[in-house]
């Protein structure tokens, strides 16, 4: 059993509510946090503990921190985004559904530290259960004296808002959700200047993802040091890794990145091996954005090394032969699942959710998810497979923000992988529309544990 | 149609503009909306929109770019209980295809579209979230997850009661 800091009392009954998270030593981060530290204290324990941040970039936690400008006289803002749109992921949602007290310890300890006095919760429209939950745990953290005025008697005040999205994934981004939660359209802004200068009502603002800020918790009770030793390398301590697709247990998983990618697969403690004993064929690993892998290159790198689930060990052989670790969205196929099909869904998904302000995204996730179209429905041709590529390289690298890169790179990973499942379609227009392509992309068995 | 937010609505419409600081209360636009969708039949007439344009004194324009963009809100009546099935890949490897294909079938409608007597409308959706637990779709506020066939009769079964009751 690996370490577990963020879900360890998951399965306690009621850890929903207040009185059974106090009793099992909720709040006492708050306590430490707001009594005996500081903020600048509080920032260089997060720095310490070699936090990244949990939403899918990695960017340092305590890093982001320090950025935060201090004009005078200008109020600063922490907001945390529970935008969860990313394909595969899901792990925000059991935290705020399931731990919505943890999550609160985290916002009010990174509240102080950033001088936030009016904090906000973006969360997905659909989740819309889940604000329920949130406010209802705001109002025993206040009734208890952990949010409202002079929490703790410190004179530090600060409270917490609800805010729910309405169906927009690029409101993930940090500058569209800025936008949005000024009741405006999820239209990225340009950085510089960066929310930590110029954020919310062009405030100094803060965003970081739900798990980043339930993480500060169990840094501010064990320091940033003790933290940073469990994991390893720049992977510390633990990540939420929400696992689907054709596994035999799929759900919410907290591993403390030193387990390897087929442990994680095969094992009964985590997602049980491939259902109905199929065999393995490619998994996206961080969510739809990343590279898609073949199972040899996943299980092991291009080295022959294995495999971990961690940021640098997933990244290992950059994007020709690894991919990532991004929200911890890991989407598992069968032999039975078709690259192109699963390819065009998500290209179908990115031309949906792009915002449309800039061309390259805009035009080009809809041709691509046309061409796709074309070559599923056995009406491509060889030069098709051409012009997805140079269409993808086209979008990345050339918008405002990575919604365009999120587009391109499972375009380019499937073709980059798969290329031979693409030209089987082509050159297999009518067969390909009553079977697939299994696994005669391996030329050799692919390895998999008993 | 001089649609208006009763007492208890009114009261939560205020609850939402106070969570922002004054003069910001533009901020409060998609929660109203969201609001305001629930209070008149489940979609946004312009004369809705308009409402809630003098309601936080900005632009009936800012309220329309809003609406539009964002695909939670309808722009069009739709039927009693709305049916977003998610058809994103990882909902799609868990066989989303077949349960659309059966809601289609069963419904007699296409995506997009209401039944007669309108008490459903099908839309098909993106990644919701609940990936984990797909094939998956939203019914008003909640998820029914892990659909099957047999699972679907059932929650059709079950809408088709309570709007029956309703009436």
């Amino acid at each position: 059993m690996g370490v577990k800091l963020l879900l360890d009392k998951a399965n306690v009954p009621g850890i929903r509510t207040y009185d059974v998270y106090r009793r099992e030593g909720g709040y006492t981060a708050v306590e430490k946090a707001l009594k005996e530290m500081n903020p600048e204290t509080i920032v260089e324990e997060v720095k310490k503990s070699g936090l990244r941040g949990r939403g899918g970039a990695g960017f340092p936690a305590g890093m982001k921190w320090s950025f935060i400008a201090k004009p005078e006289g200008v109020p600063r803002h922490l907001v945390c985004n529970a935008d969860e749109s990313e394909p595969g992921t899901f792990k925000d949602r059991y935290l705020m559904e399931f731990l919505p007290h943890l999550l609160l310890e985290g916002l009010i300890i990174a509240s102080f530290a950033l001088g936030s006095h009016d904090t906000y919760i973006y969360i997905r429209g659909e989740y819309a259960w889940i604000p329920d939950i949130l406010e209802e745990a705001i109002n025993e953290a206040k009734a208890n004296g952990w949010l409202g005025k002079n929490i703790l008697g410190t004179g530090f005040d600060c409270n917490i808002h609800v805010q729910r999205g309405a169906g927009a994934y690029i409101c993930g981004e940090e500058t569209a959700l800025i936008e949005s939660l000024e009741g405006r359209r999820g239209n990225p802004r340009i950085k510089p200047p960066f929310p930590a200068i110029q954020g919310l009502w062009m405030r100094p603002t803060v965003v970081n993802n739900v798990e980043t800020l339930a993480a500060v918790v169990p840094i501010i009770k064990m320091g940033g040091d003790e933290y940073a030793k469990i994991g390893v390398g720049k992977s510390t301590g633990t990540k939420l890794i929400s696992a689907c697709g054709n596994i035999n247990k799929p759900g919410v998983y907290e591993i403390d990145m030193t387990v390897s990618v087929e442990d994680f697969i095969y094992s009964e403690e985590y997602c049980g091996g491939i259902k109905g004993g199929k065999q393995l064929k490619a998994c996206i690993p961080g969510g739809s954005s990343v590279p898609i892998l073949p199972a040899n290159l996943l299980l092991k790198t291009a080295k022959g090394e294995t495999r971990y689930m961690n940021y640098e060990s997933l990244s290992d052989g950059g994007f020709a032969t690894g991919s990532m670790m991004g929200s911890g969205g890991f989407i598992v196929l069968d032999e039975d699942q078709c690259i192109v099909k699963n390819t065009l869904t998500l290209a179908r998904f990115y031309r949906h959710e792009s915002c449309g302000q800039c061309s390259p995204c805009r035009e080009g996730t809809g041709w691509m998810e046309k061409i796709l179209m074309k070559i599923e429905q056995g009406k491509g041709e060889m030069s098709d497979i051409d012009l997805l590529w140079d269409i993808q390289r086209k979008i990345e690298g050339n918008t405002i923000c990575p919604l365009g890169d999120a587009a391109s790179w499972p375009v380019a990973a499937a073709i980059r992988h798969f290329r031979d499942e693409f030209e089987w379609h082509v050159n297999n227009p009518e067969l390909s529309q009553t079977s697939n392509f299994g696994l005669q992309h391996y030329a050799d068995p692919i390895h998999v544990p008993a | 149609m001089g649609m208006q937010f009763n007492e208890t609505q009114m009261t939560e419409f205020k609850r939402l503009v106070a969570r922002y600081p004054e003069g910001k209360q533009k901020s409060a636009l998609l929660p109203a909306l969201h609001l305001a969708q629930e209070s008149f039949d489940g979609w946004l007439s312009t004369e809705t929109m308009d409402y809630i344009a003098s309601l936080l004194s900005i632009e009936p324009i800012e309220v329309y770019e809003v609406a539009s963009f964002y695909s939670m809100y309808n722009l069009k009546p739709v039927g009693k209980f709305v049916f977003e099935v998610c058809q994103t890949g990882p909902c799609m490897v868990s066989g989303s295809d077949n349960i659309i294909d059966y809601i289609k079938q069963t419904l007699d409608i296409k995506p997009g579209e209401t039944t007669k007597d309108g008490v459903f409308t099908l839309k098909l959706v993106e990644c919701l979230g609940a990936c984990g637990y797909a094939p998956m779709m939203q019914v008003g506020k909640i998820y029914k997850e892990h659909l099957t066939k047999e699972k679907v009769d059932v929650i059709i079964a079950e809408y088709r009661q309570l709007a029956a009751s309703k009436n």
